[in-house]
Formats: C-alpha cells, structure tokens, sequence
C-alpha cells in the first residue's frame, strides 16, 4: 500500500473501463455527499461485464462453474489440457489451498494478485497450526485485505469478486463470496458476473436443500447453460470445479476439471454441442 | 520435583500434576493449579524453570483463548500443538529460551476423540496414549506401559492414575503430596477428587 497519497491516482471510470490519470484527484478515499464509496460501486459494475461464476452447495460437496471470457484458436493452453499441477486454465478457478477452491470475476490481473495472496496466507495458517485454514478464516482474510485497500492508502479497490468453495471439519461444507468491499456473506448458491441477477433467480427456483453433489453438478450445469452468452456448453467455453470429501483418505478432495473430463461431463448430462449429422446418445 | 501426569480413555483425557510450589528445601506452596484451561476443550498442564513456566503458559493460554474469540471456534487439541511446537522451537534458538515441559490434553469435538500430547523445552511433540514428566515419570511410564488401556472407563483411569501418585510417594524421596487431577471430555472440563 502507498505510504503517502500521490497525485496520481488509478481510478474506475463511471462508464465501467479503467484508466490511469495523472491529475490532482480529491482523495480517493472520502466519502462523497451520499455517504457512498463510487469506486467500490465502479468495481462491482466492471465485474458485472466480467464472465459468470456459479456456485451451488450440496449436502456431500460444493460444485464451481465459470464461463471463460479469454478464448480463441490461438491460445495456448497445452499446459491446461494435460493438467500439469491443479487444473483450470488459469483464468476463473483457482485451488487456493487442498481444502478451498476459488472462482474470481472480474480483472484478471487484480484476482491473480489476490489468488496468490489467498495461497500465501493459507500456507501460512498450515505454517502455525499444520492444519488446513478454516474456508470462512480465508475469506476473512482476503476481505480484511479488501477492505484496507478502500480505506488506507489512496489506491483503487481491487475489482474482483470471489466465490470460495470449501470444506473444513467444523463446518464442512461452505460457499461463501466476497465482493471489492470487503464484504463477505455464505450462500447456498449464489453467482458472480455477467447475468448474474438471471442465474441466481434460476438457483432460487430450482435449489433443493439436499441436493446431492451429482444433482447440484446437474443443477450448475443447466443453469450456466441459460446464462452463458454462447449457445452451446463446451470445455473451450467453460470452467468446472468440485469440491467433496474423500472418506477414504479422510481428507477434502478438490478438483478443477481438465478440458476432456468437461467435455465428458457434458455429454453425460446431455448439455455438449450436438453434431450435424449424429444423435446425442 | 514437579510431577506431572496424563492418561487418555475412552471419549476422555486425565491430566494431574502435583501442587506443590518448592524452592530449595522449603515448599512455598502445596495448593498451586499447574493445570492451565486453554479452552473449553483444551488443557495444559506445565512443569520446569519457575518464571518461564507460568509465563509461557500464560502466553500460549492468552494466544489460544485470542484465536477462539478471534475465529469462529476453538483451535483443535492438533492445531494448538503445532501453535505450542512451533512457539517453544522458536524460542529455542533465541537469546533466552523458555525452559518449559508440557502435557496437552484436550477433546477434539469434531472428530470426537481424545487427544493428548507431550511436549518437552526442545519443542518435542508426540502424541500419545498416556505420557508423564518430571522425576515421577519414571514409575508412571512403567505402570502405565503395564496397566494403560486406552478404551478403559473413566473409574478404570482414575484407578490407573492412583496407581502411578501412589508408587511415586512410595519411592521417590521428595514426596509432593497432593495433586490436582483434572478431566476433559465432550461435556468440557471438570476437576475430581482423587
């Protein structure tokens, strides 16, 4: 955080963009007339552009979608496929720690610098206690950290949102989502993003309080399919996570799919891309 | 001089130590709680170099009580000895090192089951069935190596930790008299009367 105010100043601009202006800007960090924080609110309106994250808790795990903004036949993401280390391309779902995964929306650059912030402090929490972070302790810890940055400093918020999905001895499984206020709050389910609002009015109607983890898997995917702004689901399109817990091991199990097992996945719900001339089975 | 024992059981941990506060020849006091209540679940009892003993007890209950009221729950009796662990091997390799002997019990109430650890000045942690320190534990562990049974009842531990303050005010010469038995288990802590 700066150490003293500066006349240059990383601002939101109203229309949802951001630029850096060099001009002697009021502070940053007053409040305006209203009582309001505009840069908080110019956050939330640039993630509202951002691609979805879906979150849906189940009795036996928490289930993640994220609809990839950053595709194309050029990129490259060999690394991705063959999964080399946690799954996901890099760009919506995170493992943050082998009990919590993260989905962001938002600037992608911003939820970097915040996923590897989550990743340090949940080691660090292993460090003193070897024992893994309670999900609601990190969330807490990112928001802490948010929040700082809307008040100290005179630097922008961070404009990102996260929905973290965990599971931890004391409460098990948890859904919580933080928002560039610093606020957090645990859901059931919830979305972050573009179409937010129509996703989570689909979540109202159609969440069940016992969902089982395949159920909700189902439920996360029929929903995405009527918000995402492609026509089709497919791995080049989407991003897919699952938190359980394994009894075996007795530890909780986080996976973040590699693109062939989304593509499967789909194709098990009925939801993949048809093709031209051969049936769906 | 200072005596201190543990035992687990079934959904159980007895924790005693000694209440005798002695200072060369002359006991000072015969009714001190060496027993420290770190949370509802959680007990501490601590022996070694007067001054660092209830320092650092104080420190780690302080800190303990500091992370429950912080969070939302209590550390797990595993957590709070790594936090125990990692405190006592700090201090190891600084400028005045705390010279303190631990015996930690506690209930972990989300995996149901008695935990106990013992813990030396070095920053030793094992986690055992039952454990002692001090001159006493040499008569404890061998009673206990014979008679320990880790699904005994709460009577059968009490029984077997008589066994152990009876043998060592038998043998060993500096006899400390009373000592301050404490249990912890799902419903919490209590104190009995052995």
């Amino acid at each position: 955080m700066a150490r003293r105010y500066d006349s240059r100043t990383t601002i939101f601009s109203p229309e949802g963009a951001y630029l850096t202006l060099s001009i002697k800007c009021p502070d940053l960090t007053r409040l305006s007339c209203t009582g309001r924080l505009y840069q908080i609110e110019y956050a939330m309106e640039a993630i509202s552009h951002a691609g979805t994250v879906l979150g849906v808790l189940a009795k036996d795990g928490v289930v993640l979608a994220a609809e990839k903004r950053v595709t194309g036949k050029l990129l490259d993401l060999s690394s991705a496929k063959e999964g080399g280390g946690y799954g996901g391309s890099g760009e919506k779902m995170f493992l943050l720690n082998s009990n919590v995964i993260g989905g962001v929306a938002g600037i992608t650059s911003d939820a970097n610098s915040l996923v590897n912030y989550a990743r340090t402090v949940a080691q660090q929490h292993l460090l003193q206690y070897n024992d893994d972070i309670p999900v609601e302790l990190l969330a807490q810890r990112l928001c802490d950290m948010k929040q700082g940055y809307t008040q100290f400093g005179g630097l922008r918020p961070f404009g990102v949102s996260l929905l973290y999905a965990g599971y931890d001895p004391h409460y098990h499984f948890q859904l919580y989502h933080s928002d560039p206020s610093g606020n957090y709050s645990g859901w059931k389910a919830t979305c972050i993003g573009a179409n937010n609002g129509t996703a989570q009015s689909l979540l109202k109607q159609e969440y069940k309080d016992d969902l089982g983890v395949e159920e909700a898997i189902g439920l996360v995917l029929r929903v995405m399919s009527k918000t995402m702004d492609s026509t089709t689901l497919g791995s080049e399109k989407l991003e897919f996570a699952v938190l359980t817990y394994d009894q075996v091991a007795k530890a909780p199990k986080a996976k973040i799919y590699k693109p062939a097992e989304i593509d499967a996945l789909l194709r098990a719900e009925g939801l993949a891309k048809k093709d031209e001339d051969t049936e769906m089975k | 001089m200072e005596t201190s024992f543990a035992l687990t059981g079934k959904g159980y941990v007895i924790v005693a130590a000694d209440t005798t506060a002695a200072r060369s020849i002359v006991k000072m006091q015969i009714d001190q709680d060496k027993i420290k209540e770190l949370s509802p679940h959680l007990l501490m009892a601590y022996s070694g170099e007067p001054g660092d003993t209830v320092q650092f007890a104080e420190f780690v209950e302080r800190n303990i009580r500091l992370y429950q009221i912080r969070n939302l729950y209590p550390l797990r009796p595993a957590a709070a000895a790594s936090w125990i662990r990692r405190s006592l091997a700090e201090s190891l390799r600084s400028r005045n090192p705390y010279s303190v002997n631990l015996l930690l019990g506690g209930y972990d109430t989300s995996s149901h089951t008695p935990n106990l650890y013992w813990i030396d000045y070095l920053g030793t942690v094992v986690e055992v069935p039952f454990a002692a320190h001090g001159y006493g534990s040499y008569f404890a562990l061998s009673l206990l190596d014979r008679y320990h049974d880790p699904e005994a009842s709460l009577e059968e531990g009490l029984a077997n930790l008589k066994r152990c303050i009876d043998e060592v005010a038998k043998r060993l010469v500096v006899n400390p008299g009373k000592y301050k038995v404490k249990v912890v288990d799902k419903d919490g802590i209590r104190e009995v009367e052995i």
